[in-house]
């Protein structure tokens, strides 16, 4: 009884139906890039290849104070969440239910379940109540808020991996609390923590909706100027300031997955 | 990267954060999108030495919005006369000794004073103009004549139309068209209206009060709501765009500077207010958005289309009528409105 | 330095910060909007005194010119849109990266981390920038419309743009990382043995799909499902830039209530339906999971 050649659990177009899947997933982002180079105004209709989109972009002041505004807030909010996401992950990992344990975990993890859009009105109204100015500073508390399970994720992810033996061993030998965090635990858990930083960067970095809502006067993003952009229409500019953000998040994304798996090897 | 790299990173951003955010020269300046030209604000910088920092909003109805929300720290912003009165009784503005600044003098005397600020004590002029609808002349089913076009298109048009995001203009042109007054808030008009708006809505394809010349251009769209200078640009760049005049008449606004309550920059904003008033600066702007401005001495530099073109000359027997400050129940009723239609 | 020696005390100190940075400007903004939703609506914007279950009521009802009252089922249609789209997303991302993610399990380890790595890559980079992209493919005279123009294929445009398919499109394309990952991390623990047993009891692909697969790969398609479903009910940028301001969903008529509209206190009520929708989603999954726990016991 000969039978085709079969192996078990294959099935038939799957392999093609992946590739359809990603082309799905990238064309989208390459027809971002290829028409950044579009020499025509009209950003549709492809009239040759021209870097002089590239160079107005970069000399825009708008974009660069937009960038520079990113930056800050991304910076800021990524320093206080990682520190704070670090004490949480310190007390929440490794396995120790305690009592409100569970509740804290939800605690935390409350901005990735909420839909982005009820965060956004809830802190506009909650600014507005305590008659807080919004700008610059109204961002990074938003942004902080919602960055800290962001970091706290790897970290814990680290700190579970982690053995406890070596923090009772500094112990043993006399460390202080404090001696064994700095020179034991710290520089242990220090690629979950970096790993953590880099996703709640990314994070903030490309935060729109609930910037749009607590933004104030001067305190315009790269997210809240590329939709500004976009709603006046289909130009070169977006399509420029598109691909850069493309690069660098695929940038960022990459350093973390070689610095994640690095850890991992170093970890086994 | 280590802790010292990222604390380091952190205190050069807090530092370059602090400096430029409370540079010695700026001004921080809220406008209509597409409504400022680059070269007017990098010659203001010239000029004085301040740095200006734009953001922008597509209407009057989101302008008021935000700062009624607590984003105060502009300096300066465009509001419609129509609204000037509401945001002055919200006590959103500050009080600006217009009338006694150097360049107050080059402003048009049928403009000085104005009905929304007689004292001159809040505003001064910017552009002027009318707002209508705009017709591609090659597309089928439209014409210029009557608002019907616009409120109730037929056959091809209807499906291709897009209409301003917010309501307040297309409510003077819905009074307009039904031979209502501006701000009728009795029953009777506010149904008609509402009957009015939602069969034009079965009509639209977008809302949105951006990307107007985009959109004829790409032929998205065939019939727009169209401020008159954005119809104009979209004709020299060679669409064939015709702004319309319709019967029925058209409406009218004036855009000011205001400085809101909350600015930072106080006396810079003064100095750009008087900066404006002078023939050569708002030329800049006339050029730029093809609108009219209330500044005599300018006409030697605008561009000579500007004098001839149909967008600004409005043709004998049409109406213009320029909006009014409707009262909470009118802006109330009509905002309820609005939002079913857009669903 | 010397921290506090009792355990419990530590905890709390080391769980403070995140528990008041979250509880001060996350759960207790919520709470304000709850006290918002039944306040009175300024009409240039913001709340005035006054209690009134105006901003509900609103939701289903209007209260016409003769301040009668009358149902009025435009905001459900928003509400059911946005159900409907965000399940039909939903299935889109599940139809599209169940067959994906198996196969990537059946790849060699150094294969799938590739594979994962570029399936996350998209998910990272901003949304705005990839709903952007569409755009360009669906506007008039886009990527799609360009080529079909030029041989002739049509001759008019096809409107892609600005209809309920475009944003379904938006958001299937936005989601559909969060639907592989989960269902990839269940399916990756499955015991292919029982694969081969089930073959060799003479099942056929189909049946072993349907018997075998599937049911292993539950917990990971709950939770894609649930994490593809939530976020889009409150989509804002797809129905924003996709659907021209017309197809609303939830998330961009609330956004519109604290901006131009002007009405927050029925922009309040409208996203605590729209967090009442979410928790209770989440608590149908959460009973799920427990049911399914103590079934297989594991």
């Amino acid at each position: 009884m000969a039978k085709k050649q079969y192996i078990v659990g294959d099935y038939p177009g799957l392999k093609i139906w992946t590739w359809v899947f990603f082309i799905y997933l990238y064309a989208p982002m390459l027809v971002l890039v290829f028409y950044s180079f579009n020499v025509s105004r009209r950003a549709q209709i492809w009239r040759g290849f021209s870097l002089d989109w590239y160079v107005k972009a970069f000399t825009n002041d708008d974009i660069q104070s937009a960038a520079i505004n990113s930056l800050i807030v991304a910076v800021i909010a990524t320093v206080i969440a990682t520190t704070i996401a670090t004490l949480t992950a310190l007390v929440l990992a490794r396995g120790r239910n305690f009592r409100g344990s569970a509740t804290a975990l939800g605690i935390v993890s409350l901005p990735l379940v909420v839909p982005e859009i009820a965060t956004a009105v809830a802190t506009l109204s909650f600014f507005a109540v305590i008659g807080f100015e919004l700008g610059l500073t109204s961002i990074i508390i938003a942004h902080t808020v919602f960055c800290i399970p962001f970091a706290f994720l790897p970290i814990r992810a680290r700190l579970e991996g982690m053995d406890e033996t070596l923090e009772q061993a500094a112990a043993d030998l006399y460390a202080n609390d404090w001696q064994t965090f700095r020179y034991v635990t710290l520089p242990l858990l220090m690629p979950g923590a970096i790993a953590g930083a880099m996703l709640s960067f990314i994070i903030s970095i490309d935060d729109f909706i609930i910037t749009l809502m607590v933004a104030g006067a001067g305190s315009t993003t790269l997210p809240l100027y590329i939709y500004g952009m976009i709603r006046q229409g289909i130009t070169p500019e977006v399509n420029v300031i598109s691909t850069v953000m493309l690069v660098i998040s695929i940038l960022f994304i990459t350093a973390y997955w070689y610095a994640t798996r690095g850890a991992e090897r170093e970890a086994a | 990267m280590n802790k010292q790299l990222l604390s380091s990173i952190a205190g050069a951003a807090l530092i370059f954060g602090v400096s430029t955010a409370q540079g010695a020269g700026d001004l921080y300046f809220y406008n209509w999108t597409d409504y400022t030209p680059e070269n007017l604000l990098q010659k203001f910088e010239k000029d004085t030495g301040i740095k200006v920092t734009m953001d922008t909003y597509d209407s009057n109805e989101t302008l008021l919005a935000k700062l009624k929300s607590g984003a105060t720290g502009y300096d300066l912003a465009v509001p419609s006369s129509n609204f000037v009165n509401i945001m002055i009784s919200e006590g959103l503005l500050q009080k600006v000794d217009v009338k006694s600044m150097p360049n107050y003098k080059n402003v048009d005397p049928a403009w000085q004073g104005p009905a929304w600020d007689p004292e001159q004590m809040y505003s001064s002029p910017y552009q002027f103009g009318t707002t209508s609808f705009a017709i591609r002349t090659d597309a089928a089913d439209v014409s210029c004549d009557s608002l019907k076009t616009f409120f109730e298109p037929e056959g091809e048009a209807c499906g291709n139309l897009s209409v301003f995001q917010t309501p307040e203009e297309v409510a003077s042109m819905a009074a307009l068209y039904l031979g209502q007054k501006y701000c009728d808030d009795s029953s009777e008009s506010l149904k008609a209206m509402q009957k009015l708006l939602q069969k034009q809505n079965k009509c639209v394809k977008v809302y949105s009060s951006e990307g107007m010349i985009d959109r004829v251009a790409t032929k998205t769209v065939t019939v727009t709501n169209a401020w008159n200078g954005d119809a104009m640009r979209a004709r020299m760049e060679g669409t064939p765009i015709k702004y319309c005049y319709p019967k029925e008449g058209l409406v009218g606004w004036f855009d000011s500077l205001v400085i809101p309550k909350g600015a930072k920059n106080y006396e810079n904003a003064k100095i750009f207010m008087n900066w404006l008033m002078d023939g050569e600066n708002m030329a800049l702007v006339s050029n730029f958005a093809r609108y009219s401005n209330a500044i005599p001495s300018s006409s030697k530099y605008l561009d000579p289309e500007l004098a001839s073109a149909p967008e600004v000359n409005v043709p004998a027997g049409v109406e213009v009528r320029v909006s009014e400050t409707c009262g909470p129940k009118f802006v109330k009723s009509i905002d309820k409105i609005w939002t079913k239609l857009r669903q | 330095m010397e921290l506090p020696r009792n355990p419990v005390t530590r905890r709390w100190l080391g769980l403070a910060p995140a528990l008041i940075t979250i509880g001060v400007f996350m759960i207790l903004p919520m709470f304000i909007l709850l006290v918002f939703s039944f306040m009175e609506a300024d009409p240039y914007g913001g709340v005035d005194a006054g209690f009134t279950f105006e901003g509900y009521i609103q939701i289903l009802y209007e209260r016409d010119f003769d301040d009668l009252l009358q149902f009025d089922a435009t905001y459900l249609n928003i509400i059911g849109r946005s159900v409907v789209l965000a399940s039909l997303a939903t299935l889109g991302c599940l139809v599209l990266g169940l067959p994906v993610a198996y196969f990537i399990t059946r790849q060699n380890a150094r294969t799938q981390s590739m594979l994962l790595f570029l399936i996350t890559l998209p998910f990272w980079t901003n949304l705005l920038v990839r709903t952007y992209a569409w755009i360009l493919i669906l506007a008039t005279d886009g990527v799609i419309e360009q080529p079909l123009k030029f041989l002739g294929v049509i001759d008019d445009s096809l409107d892609m743009m600005y209809t309920n398919g475009a944003v379904g499109i938006g958001l299937v394309y936005t989601y559909i990382p969060l639907m592989v990952l989960p269902i990839y991390a269940s399916l990756e623990k499955l015991d292919f043995r029982l694969i081969e047993a089930a073959h060799d009891l003479y099942a056929d692909r189909i049946m072993v799909a349907r018997q075998v697969i599937i049911p292993l790969a539950a917990p990971g398609i709950i939770a894609g499902c649930i994490l593809v479903f939530v976020p889009s009910l409150g989509a804002f940028v797809a129905p924003d830039l996709l659907g021209g301001g017309r197809k609303l969903m939830m998330g961009s008529l609330i956004q519109t209530q604290f901006a131009s509209a002007r009405n927050w206190p029925f922009g309040s009520a409208l996203a605590i339906c729209l967090l009442a929708i979410v928790m209770i989603t989440l608590m149908y999954q959460a009973r799920i999971a427990a049911r399914r726990r103590a079934e297989t016991g594991s």
